[in-house]
Parts: structure tokens; C-alpha cells; sequence
């Protein structure tokens, strides 16, 4: 293949990754900026600039490098990097199954970070985050097989250009995913893993060992991870390639974001058994009722495709 | 001479030999040639045989009789065992598959056309690769253990002699199980397994070791009673007892209900599926480069091939969704009981019980996509299995403990041991290594077999695995400022093994595509034909991988360089500032320093295995009596 003929196959695919590996942050870091104005309106402060977040991480650098050991500052690098990668994958129209797969190792290094600093308050976390990906990963597995039968393929690229929206087909694991993804940003009431309120049971969890330019990196991993996730939401609502349709899902996934700081505000965290249960139940109710539906009334391939 | 035949011949002269021999050097020598010499006839084997399928048609009359003598020699000898040990439900099972078979063997009623003995397909020659290789290995790697093994336990009787023979008489019997196409002779190799393993269980000759032992040999005799029964069944309505042939007729349109299920039944059971899992796991009492061989390379693995075989007529039909339901049952409970063990040899047993799960569920759907899975999930299974086997053992003998807990740190103390597991477990279940990518494939051959059931007893299994391989691997990785040197037991023959396995399951990563057009797309051909499936993953996903595991290697090694010379304050854990001494001591609320120790979650509360595991077994019962039941309706009628 020569390189004209490459481009033509894989240039918008090669572009749109190159976007989201140099604007996700910007994204990401402006998404935590007005989180933070939101919830401090909610809790009746002003709250900080909208660029604090990136104040933030710019101080965080400048911070003499303290750590435990120097293992967990490696695995933090490594988590950055992968999650990079996976979020790239799914930009660049990508298998959603192998998203979903590179993205959890990118959280197994997060949390070998955790494991490595060998603290306690750390440990606990990690613990905790482990249990939240295994509370959170049947729905999310669920959720491709849905964009699977609904569209009749698991690349991101073919589910753009499916004949209809996925949700209108998968409306129940819609649903179902926007429970979990409680898990996913992290908030209140499944925010085990990490307190953003300091002095509680676990002090700062997973994170409580880094600091400096380490924890920055997690910060900024964290954006990433937020921009490919909101992009998922939007995911639901795109078909036939429709710029409109992706604003239509860019705007509901900016609401379902609004929904989630409400409920962070509103909920206190839960006990870890409720946070797995739950999540169990509602994967397995949505995930079994929708896809049977699908199964019965389609049979063959996925009428969107 | 022939490979095949060699294959099958040549491990009973160590058998013999090793049975007779004391002195350790010479034991030493024996076992090392013999493994090489049967691990190289099995590649002789796969090249000879790898363009033209072989098949033997007659053999002497004399083979049949001897293996019929012999089959009713061991019949007796259990029985007397049996009787001795008071265990008359073995008995009972004994005597019946004893009478059936004989019976069949000699009434003048039965009439059955010569078979077709021995055949090799693509399958077939797969698995003599991993019982001819990984199995060899695991003998060499036993020589070191098994020493270290006499030398901590002073009080138990040496039996070398008899272990080193029985294990080459199961390698042999691997072989014939593979090899057979003659349900007689597979059946006469299936027994020999079961005794091979009873033999191996026992080996201390402790009443736990033979109450386990006797529950393996019980519960694989009552899976070799549904082995006789399909047998009689299929000679008395089909008059042969060809495998190929029942496939034949099961996939033209014949009723072959009755002898798929009773032959699905001895597959579930010798791969310990629930309610039959006990067995496997009461293993566990034998020396670990027994349950290596028991979970890897042969065994259990006897049972997943038997179920692969018969996946194409298993397909869409009432005996194929009982063997997925069961499998996928077994894979989801599996999968959550390991969450709640911390001895390490716990928690691969159940690993293994629930990846034979999926293989069996694979072997159910029964689809050209599943079989690929089913293949290739069977050969990463052995390979990265018996790594970590044979791992825990010998960190068990360097640490004093296979509790997980005890691993703690692993990576300060001992680091290439660590990296070995840490291989292991990666391959087990994590993107882009071995395991995963055929977990992948099995997920698309369930979504596209539209059973919906079984989709989601995966999903709920995976991420339960996920949970139990992680904490492991965090407790490997955690950074103690402070170590005691670890006294380590690596023998040179237990360090040979443990590194050539490492390096295949690394390489299986990367040459999965091969294995996958060499020997899994050309049997799926000869089997479904044009309708056979190419590549499941597609080829832009297999690059994709190829980058991940080109970043897992690559970015670790280029970040040691960058990170290793930057300075760095290392500071003390966080311990709510009540640190002591160092960061092991805090201070406790009667102002005594206490040493911290982190644990890591079990949830049997939460999770209740015991309940878990009779409610499923109970499940898993049903289903069978479910189809067993539509079985004896349709024959009724």
C-alpha cells in the first residue's frame, strides 16, 4: 500500500485520534473546571476560576518530586500512556471490545500503582477500585454487545454510519450505562475508590500516596478518560454520519454529566456491597431484557446495519 | 516406526524403568531423556501427520483383547480397593461398566463392524503437542520439586519410583485419548487416566489424600459408566463404535441424542464441571506438579477435547444447550468462588474450573466461530496454567506458603520469580495476552449464537475473574521498604521448566495468528466445511494488539532508562501520622507500636461460596436431568 493509498483508508481515522490525543485535555480540564463551578453553585459557594483545574496541575508540577517508591510513579506513567491509547482506539472508530479491554488495563496499572505504594489508605483503595471495575464491567461489556446487535458491528466507525440511532434500539442498556458511569467519573454515591472530600474513612483511597508531578499525570489521565467517556454517551445518538446527530449526542452526554453532579451532590457514598449489587442487578436486568428483546424481534443481523 | 506408535509405545519404558530405579541421578537422567524424547516424538508426530490426516483401520485382534483383559484387571483391582476401603458406591459403578462392557464385548447379540483405531486430525495433533511438550516439561520440573518436596516432608514415604511411572503412563494414555477414534479404545484410555489420577491424588497416603483420591476415581468411573453406555448404545443402533461415524450420522440428520449426551456427560465430568468440580479440587492434597498435569496438559483436558470433538453435532440441539449451560454456569460460579481463596493453588483450581467453563460452553454452541475459541482457549489454558502451577510450587517450597497473602512484596524479593507470575497472570486474562483473545472470540461466538443466557453468564465471569488475577498480581507488586532474604528452592530442572514455559505462553501471544491458520482454520475446514469461519479477530485487531503488547514491552524498558537515574525524596507511607520506627509500625491505641498488615478482600460474606456452589451444583443437576429426561422421551416414544 502505498502512501497516498493509506491516507485515503486511514487518514480521518488517524486525524480524529491526533485530535482527541491533543484536545482531550483541554476538554477534560475544562469539564473538571465547570464540574467544579456546578457543584460549587449547588453547595451555594462561588466557586474557583473555571481554569483552576489546569492552575492546578500546573502547581502539582512544580512540586518537588516526594514518593514512596519509584515503582508506582512508573506505573502511573504507564496508566497515563494506555489510557491515552484506548481512548485514541475508540477516536480513531475502533473495536469497541478491544476498547474496553485496553482500557481496563490502563486501570490495572492505576491501580498496581495503588499496590505498589504498599500504604494502607492506598491498599484500601485500590481494593475499592478493583471492586468498582468489576462492579462496572459486565453493563459496559453489555452495552458493546447492544451497539453490536443493534448495528450489526463492534467498530466505532461502522456505529457512526449505522441506519438509526443506537439507542432507539438499546434504550434500556442506555440506561443501564449511564447508571455505571457513576463509577466511571468517579462521583458520589460510588465514589469508593477516591474521596474527593478529604479527611473521610480513606482519606484520598487510591491516590493517597502521590504527589507532585505523579499526581498530576493522574489528573491529566483522568480528563482523558473523561472526554472518551462523554464521547461514548454521545456514541448512543449518532448515526448515518450526521454532524448534527453528533452535536444531538455531545448535548445529551453534557446533560447525563450535569445529571451525574447532581447526584453527586445529592447522594451520599454507599457501602461497598449495595455499590456491586446494584450495579449486578441493573446489568442484568437491563443487559438480559434488552438483548433478549433484540434477539426475539430481530433473529438475524442488527436492523441498523 | 511410526510416531503414532511411538507416541503411545515408547512412554512405558520409562514407565517400567523409573519403577525400578532408587538412585536419584539415574532417575534424574531417565526422566530428563524421556520427556525430551516424547516431547520431540510428538513434534515428530505433528509434522509427519500435518498434511495427510492418518488413520489405522485393523490392528491385530490381540490389541483389542488386551487392552479388554487389561481393562477387566484394573475393574478388579479397584473393586478389591474398594471393598477394602469400604466404598461400595465405587463398587456398584465398577461392576456396572464392568458387566456392560462385557457383555457387549462378547454376546453374540451385538454385532459392530470393525472401526476405524486411530485417527489424527488437526485437533488431535494440537493436543499431542501440549500433552507431548507441556507434559514433559512438567516431569522434568517434578525431578526438582519432588526432591525439595521429600526433603520438607521427612515423614511421608519416598514413591518417587511409583510417581515418575504413573506420570509417563498417563502421557501415554493423553496420547491414546487423542488419538482414538475407536470409542472402544478411547474408553480403555479414559479409564487408564482415571487410575493414572487416582494413583497421582494419593500419592501421600494420607486419609485426606485417599478420601480425595477415591472421590476422583469415583466420580471419573461414574463418567467412564456414561462412556460404556453410549458405546452400547451407539454399537446396538448404529452398529459401530466409530466416533468419526457418529458424527457422521449426528450431522446428516440421525438421532444421536443418546450417545452425545451420555458421551457429554463423561467429558463434563472428567473436566470437572459443576456438580463434579469436588474432584478437581481435592486434588489439590497431591504434590503440585501433579495438579499441574491434572489441570494443564492432561486429565481435564481429556474431557474438553472429547467435547470439542462432539461440538458439530452438539450444535442447536437439546444435548448442545445443556453442555453450554452447564459451562457457562460452572465459568460464572468458578470464576466468583477464586474471589474467596487466598491459598494460591485454591485459586488457580477454581480458575481452572471455570476456564474449562468456557471451553465446555464453547464445545456447546458448537459454532465453527465457538470451536475456534474453544481450540485456542485450550491450548493458552495449558500452556499458562502449568506456568502458574508450577510457580506457586515452587514458591511454596522458597516461602514456606502458597498463601497469596505470603507473596507479598514478591517483586522486592524475588524478582524473576515475580515477572514469571506476573506473566502467568497476565496471560490469563488481560488484553493483549493469550487467554483474553480467546475469550473475545468465545464472546462473539455467544453473541452471534444468539443465547442471550450465556452472554451474560460471561460477562459476570470475566469481570470476577478480572477481580481475583488483579489483587493477586497488587500484592506481587507492592514496594516493601524493608525485606527478609527469601532462601530460594529453584532447582535446575524446576528453572528450565518454568522459563521455557514463560517464554511460550509469551510467544503464544504473538503467534496465536499462527497457530490460528496452521492448525485451528484447516480443522474447522475439515469439520463445517465451506461454512468454516477464517480469522475471528480481524486482522486490524490483531495489529492493534501487536502495538499493546510492543507498548507493554517497550514503554516499561524505555522509562527504567529515564526514571532510574532521576532523583527522588523517598518518604514513609501515609499512617495518619502515627508512624513509628519506620513505615511497618504505627502506633496503636494503648500507645504500643503494631506492625501494619495489609490483607486483601475475600467477600466470603458476601459472595457465600458455599451456598453458591450447592445452589449451582443444583442447578447445573437439573439442567442435565432437564435433557436426560427429553432424551428418555424421545425414546420412549
Amino acid at each position: 500500500m502505498n502512501v497516498n493509498a493509506f491516507l485515503a483508508a486511514y487518514g480521518v481515522r488517524i486525524l480524529s485520534a491526533a485530535l482527541y490525543v491533543l484536545l482531550a485535555p483541554l476538554f477534560g480540564g475544562l469539564l473538571a473546571g465547570v464540574d467544579r463551578r456546578i457543584t460549587a453553585r449547588m453547595q451555594g459557594r462561588k466557586g474557583p476560576p473555571l481554569l483552576q483545574p489546569f492552575y492546578d496541575v500546573a502547581k502539582l508540577f512544580e512540586k518537588r518530586r516526594v514518593s514512596v517508591n519509584k515503582l508506582q510513579n512508573f506505573f502511573v506513567v504507564l496508566f497515563l500512556v494506555f489510557l491515552v491509547f484506548t481512548g485514541a482506539l475508540f477516536f480513531a472508530g475502533g473495536d469497541l471490545l478491544l476498547f474496553i479491554f485496553a482500557f481496563t488495563l490502563a486501570a490495572l496499572f492505576f491501580i498496581s500503582a495503588a499496590y505498589a505504594a504498599n500504604s494502607p489508605y492506598s491498599a484500601i483503595g485500590a481494593e475499592r477500585e478493583l471492586l468498582q471495575m468489576m462492579a462496572y464491567e459486565p453493563m459496559v461489556l453489555l452495552t458493546a454487545v447492544g451497539f453490536y446487535m443493534a448495528t450489526g458491528s463492534f467498530q466505532v466507525g461502522d456505529i457512526l454510519f449505522a441506519k438509526g440511532p443506537a439507542v432507539a434500539s438499546i434504550p434500556a442498556l442506555f440506561l443501564g450505562f449511564c447508571y455505571v458511569l457513576t463509577f466511571k467519573f468517579r462521583k458520589s454515591p460510588f465514589d469508593l475508590s477516591t474521596s474527593h472530600h478529604g479527611h473521610q474513612e480513606i482519606v484520598k483511597g487510591i491516590t493517597t500516596e502521590f504527589s507532585g508531578s505523579s499526581l498530576a499525570l493522574i489528573e491529566i489521565a483522568h480528563w482523558y478518560e473523561a472526554t472518551f467517556l462523554i464521547a461514548f454517551v454521545a456514541l448512543f445518538f449518532v448515526w448515518g454520519g450526521n454532524p448534527w446527530s453528533v452535536l444531538l449526542g455531545l448535548g445529551v452526554a453534557l446533560v447525563v454529566y450535569f445529571l451525574e453532579i447532581l447526584i453527586d451532590n445529592t447522594f451520599a457514598r454507599v457501602k461497598w456491597q449495595l455499590a456491586i449489587q446494584s450495579a449486578w442487578i441493573v446489568a442484568g436486568t437491563t443487559g438480559f431484557l434488552n438483548l433478549l428483546v433484540l434477539t426475539l424481534v430481530q433473529g438475524g443481523a442488527g436492523w441498523l446495519s | 516406526m511410526d510416531p503414532v506408535y511411538f507416541l503411545l509405545l515408547f512412554p512405558l519404558l520409562p514407565a517400567l524403568v523409573l519403577l525400578a530405579v532408587r538412585n536419584d541421578r539415574v532417575r534424574t537422567a531417565v526422566v530428563w531423556a524421556s520427556a525430551l524424547i516424547v516431547a520431540g516424538a510428538s513434534v515428530w508426530m505433528a509434522g509427519r501427520y500435518y498434511t495427510s490426516e492418518y488413520s489405522l483401520f485393523d490392528t491385530h485382534a490381540w490389541v483389542g483383547t488386551a487392552m479388554s483383559a487389561l481393562k477387566t484387571l484394573f475393574a478388579i483391582a479397584v473393586a478389591i480397593y474398594a471393598i477394602r476401603r469400604r466404598r461400595f458406591w465405587i463398587v456398584l459403578i465398577v461392576a456396572a461398566q464392568e458387566a456392560l462392557s462385557l457383555w457387549f464385548e462378547f454376546s453374540p447379540a451385538v454385532r459392530v463392524e470393525e472401526p476405524l483405531n486411530l485417527f489424527a486430525d488437526k485437533l488431535a495433533i494440537a493436543m499431542v503437542l501440549i500433552v507431548g511438550v507441556v507434559g514433559g516439561l512438567i516431569a522434568i520440573y517434578s525431578l526438582g520439586y519432588m526432591r525439595t518436596y521429600h526433603r520438607h516432608h521427612p515423614e511421608l514415604k519416598d514413591r518417587r519410583p511409583l510417581f515418575y511411572s504413573v506420570v509417563f503412563v498417563f502421557l501415554s494414555a493423553m496420547f491414546g485419548i487423542v488419538l482414538s477414534n475407536n470409542l472402544q479404545w478411547m474408553y480403555f484410555f479414559w479409564e487408564v487416566t482415571t487410575l493414572c489420577s487416582f494413583l497421582l491424588i494419593g500419592y501421600t497416603r494420607t486419609e485426606e489424600a485417599k478420601r480425595n483420591a477415591e472421590r476422583a476415581l469415583g466420580f471419573n468411573l461414574l463418567g467412564g459408566l456414561a462412556f460404556v453406555g453410549a458405546i452400547v448404545y451407539e454399537g446396538l443402533t448404529m452398529g459401530t463404535v466409530d466416533l468419526r461415524k457418529l458424527l457422521v450420522y449426528g450431522a446428516s440428520g440421525y438421532d444421536v441424542l443418546v450417545p452425545v449426551l451420555l458421551l457429554s456427560f463423561a467429558g463434563m465430568v472428567k473436566s470437572a464441571q459443576l456438580p463434579f468440580s469436588s474432584w478437581l479440587l481435592g486434588a489439590m492434597v497431591a504434590p503440585t506438579p501433579t495438579s499441574a498435569l491434572l489441570h494443564s496438559s492432561t486429565m481435564v483436558k481429556a474431557g474438553v477435547f472429547l467435547l470439542l470433538k462432539l461440538a458439530p453435532v452438539l450444535a442447536g440441539h437439546a444435548s448442545g444447550t445443556m453442555v453450554v449451560l452447564v459451562g457457562g454456569i460452572t465459568f460464572l460460579v468458578g470464576s466468583i468462588v477464586a474471589i474467596t481463596h487466598s491459598d494460591a493453588k485454591n485459586v488457580l483450581a477454581y480458575s481452572t474450573v471455570a476456564n474449562l467453563g468456557l471451553i465446555v460452553a464453547c464445545a456447546g454452541v458448537g459454532t465453527s466461530e465457538a470451536v475456534w475459541a474453544g481450540f485456542l482457549l485450550t491450548i493458552f489454558h495449558a500452556v499458562a496454567k502449568s506456568l502458574m502451577f508450577l510457580s506457586v510450587g515452587t514458591i511454596e517450597h522458597s516461602l514456606g506458603s502458597r498463601d497469596i497473602e505470603d507473596m507479598h512484596g514478591l517483586l522486592v524479593k524475588w524478582p524473576a520469580m515475580a515477572i514469571t507470575i506476573a506473566i502467568g497472570i497476565a496471560g490469563m486474562f488481560l488484553a493483549p495476552f493469550g487467554m483474553l483473545i480467546s475469550k473475545w472470540a468465545a464472546m462473539k461466538a455467544f453473541i452471534d449464537s444468539r443465547n442471550v443466557v450465556i452472554v451474560l453468564l460471561l460477562v459476570f465471569g470475566s469481570s470476577a475473574t478480572l477481580f481475583f488475577w488483579v489483587k493477586w498480581l497488587g500484592k506481587i507488586v507492592a514496594v516493601l521498604s524493608h525485606i527478609e532474604p527469601v532462601h530460594k528452592e529453584a532447582s535446575l530442572d524446576e528453572g528450565t521448566a518454568l522459563a521455557v514455559l514463560a517464554g511460550a505462553t509469551s510467544l503464544m501471544c504473538v503467534l496465536f495468528p499462527v497457530v490460528s491458520s496452521y492448525l485451528i482454520e484447516p480443522y474447522l475446514f475439515g469439520v463445517f466445511g465451506p461454512a468454516a469461519t477464517g480469522a475471528i479477530i480481524a486482522q486490524s485487531n490483531i495489529t492493534v494488539m501487536t502495538m499493546m503488547l510492543g507498548m507493554v514491552v517497550v514503554i516499561p524498558a524505555a522509562l527504567y532508562l529515564f526514571m532510574h537515574g532521576r532523583k527522588e525524596t523517598i518518604v514513609p507511607t501515609y499512617l495518619a501520622g502515627a508512624n513509628t520506627r519506620d513505615d511497618r509500625y504505627f502506633v496503636d491505641a494503648h500507645q504500643e507500636p503494631r506492625r501494619v498488615f495489609l490483607s486483601n478482600w475475600y467477600m466470603t460474606g458476601f459472595f457465600q461460596p458455599e451456598r453458591l456452589l450447592r445452589w449451582s451444583g443444583v442447578a447445573s443437576i437439573l439442567t442435565m436431568l432437564t435433557v436426560a429426561a427429553i432424551a428418555v422421551g424421545g425414546l420412549l416414544r
